[in-house]
């Protein structure tokens, strides 16, 4: 297995993901698995291939540098749960 | 033990486009909080970033200047962290394959100059920014800079002094703002470094465990924030401690760096390809198009300045510092093209003094370029003294008008007829046979007092070499 239940629960806790810990042994084996796929795929021989930069074969669009959206603060504070003078308010963070 | 400092930068530079990086929404610093913030930016559902031309432009412009490898084929990255300024959860950022590979700049202490490496310089996003006053209990979040783009520029670990710091930091400022893609402003942070900082034994190969030092803001706070960090690891390595490889924030009033709060995996930002955005691939000739845009570049410029105006080092530096400044000198000099020397001495000198005294920069000068092309064309020409000519420089910077209008109006008109300033050399002989005696026993340091005497008598106007001349003929026959 290539990774054990620390390891997901690390994981678990970057991406802020909650974790039933009934399920953490299911979580830990099917992640393991994926990854033992992704140590199989390592044995195949490589040499010569170009490394794929990216999964979709396409190219980024550009865009003018104009400035083309408007002030729509007000529609967009009405979603937030908090707001005050214009701001989103958050539960006070420190660092 | 004697200690050896090692220092690298990263810099983030805002790129002076008008519209996000990856939205269309505003750049412009000042604006209303949230105003300039849509949905793209506060990263509502089922919204994709489209990306920035002019951005990708700017960050290729910056890699030609120092030489770099331009990534044709570049790769966005999402670096996850959760931040309330960071709506989306990651950072759109570039890992593996940065748009400016290796390149490097030349810095120069003291007359003794020093190329220090680029490792690379990759586009990314900026943050929001929070407000920390108290909201009841909570937190404001302004998102306007939010999609900001920047480029953030990782130097090698090659600096071994602050000083060098701050000398690279000030050669990458200048360069940026010579390349008109970034306005430079530190206050306003669109010019931001941080610094890692190590120290290790002279004779060592391997690096000490550094500190990344944040909150460094100012040209000032950099040199004191490395310092005052270089001197704190080296007590704690002389009292047998270990540096601990940690984030440190300078905190400029009591001019010391503290452990900021950090989880130890904080730094793990479980990078991946951003699915949204595929390769961004740049042609040769939206390259070749950017290389021909390329304007004279400080190092360039500071060296032409020496050879063709015959300039010191230390003179060419200063003017060339900034584009504006430059342009503010070689104005001048079109107007009076055979005193390039005594031009510089007048931008670096009083008008330097005027612009930091009145804390205003050159392209609000109240003295225009024009203006002092004519004022040192006067001194040139012997309608005014050197000493005249900064009361006249005082009264344009006051508004009283130009050169010419102000020697005018004033009566200042250097006196350099013989005649008129005979008569008064004769006076103040005739005033001061006791000085005279003297003269003639031998104390000829006593020319001094004449010519001051007669300088006082004409209001300063007399020429001052003629009225030495005269005296000498006076006093020696």
């Amino acid at each position: 297995m290539s990774i054990n239940n620390d390891d997901v629960e690390k994981i678990a806790h970057l991406a802020r993901l909650a974790i039933d810990p009934a399920q953490l042994e299911t979580y830990t084996q099917t992640l393991s698995e994926i990854l033992d796929l992704v140590e199989q795929m390592n044995e195949v021989d490589t040499d010569g291939i170009d490394a794929m930069a990216h999964p979709r074969d396409t190219e980024l669009r550009l865009r003018a540098d104009a400035v083309t959206e408007e002030n729509q603060r007000d529609k967009y504070l009405k979603l937030a749960p908090a707001s005050e003078n214009g701001l989103f308010l958050v539960p006070k963070v420190l660092d | 033990m004697e200690w050896e400092t090692v220092i690298g930068l990263e810099i983030h530079t805002q790129l002076k486009t008008r519209s996000k990086i990856f939205s269309g929404a505003a750049t412009a610093y000042g604006a209303e909080a949230n105003t300039q913030a849509c949905a793209v930016d506060l990263a509502l559902p089922g919204v994709l970033p489209v990306m920035n031309r002019d951005a990708a432009r700017m960050a290729v412009k910056f890699g030609l200047a120092i030489g770099a490898r331009i990534n044709q084929i570049s790769i966005f990255d999402r670096k996850n962290y959760f931040y309330p300024d960071l709506p989306k959860g990651y950072q759109i950022s570039q890992l593996e394959l940065p748009i400016v590979g290796k390149g490097s700049i030349t810095i120069d202490v003291n007359g003794k100059k020093k190329v220090i490496g680029v490792t690379r310089a990759h586009l990314e996003e900026d943050a929001g920014k929070s407000l920390h006053e108290d909201f009841h209990g909570m937190t404001g979040i302004d998102l306007n800079r939010a999609g900001t783009p920047l480029i953030e520029i990782v130097s090698e670990p090659d600096m071994r002094s602050a000083a060098e710091a701050v000398a690279y930091l000030k050669s990458i400022h200048s360069l940026v703002r010579y390349l008109d893609i970034c306005d430079g402003n530190m206050q306003e942070g669109s010019f931001r470094c941080d610094a890692n900082v190590s120290v290790r034994p002279k004779d060592q190969e391997e690096f000490g465990t550094r500190a990344e030092l944040k909150n460094i803001n100012s040209f000032r706070f950099v040199e004191k924030a490395i310092e005052i960090e270089v001197e704190r690891q080296i007590d704690i390595l002389e009292s047998g401690g270990r540096v601990v490889q940690e984030t440190r924030l300078y905190d400029s009033e009591k001019n010391q760096t503290r452990s900021m709060r950090s989880k130890e995996e904080a730094n793990d930002y479980r990078y991946f390809p951003d699915p949204d955005l595929p390769q961004m691939v740049l042609e040769d000739s939206f390259i070749e198009e950017i290389r021909a845009e390329l304007p004279e570049l400080p190092g360039a410029r500071c060296e032409r300045f020496i050879t063709e105006y015959g300039l010191s080092d230390y003179d060419a530096q200063a003017l060339t510092a900034s584009r504006d400044l430059a342009d503010y000198y070689e104005q001048a000099v079109a107007i009076l093209p055979t005193q390039p020397k005594l031009i510089s001495n007048w931008v670096n000198g009083e008008l330097a003094a005027g612009l930091n005294r009145d804390n205003t920069s050159i392209t609000e000068s109240p003295v225009t370029a024009a203006m002092l092309g004519q004022l040192v064309t006067r001194i040139d020409d012997n309608t005014i003294s050197g000493k005249i000519a900064k009361e006249v420089f005082e009264a344009i910077w006051n508004g009283e008008g130009n050169a010419d209008e102000i020697i005018e109006k004033r009566g200042l008109k250097q006196i350099s007829d013989d005649s008129a300033i005979e008569p008064v050399i004769d006076e103040i002989l005739a005033n001061n046979t006791n000085q005279v005696e003297q003269y003639k026993a031998g104390n000829t340091k006593l020319l001094g007092f004449f010519v001051g005497q007669v300088m006082k008598a004409t209001q300063g106007k007399a020429n001052p070499k003629q009225v030495n001349q005269l005296l000498s003929k006076k006093l020696d026959k």
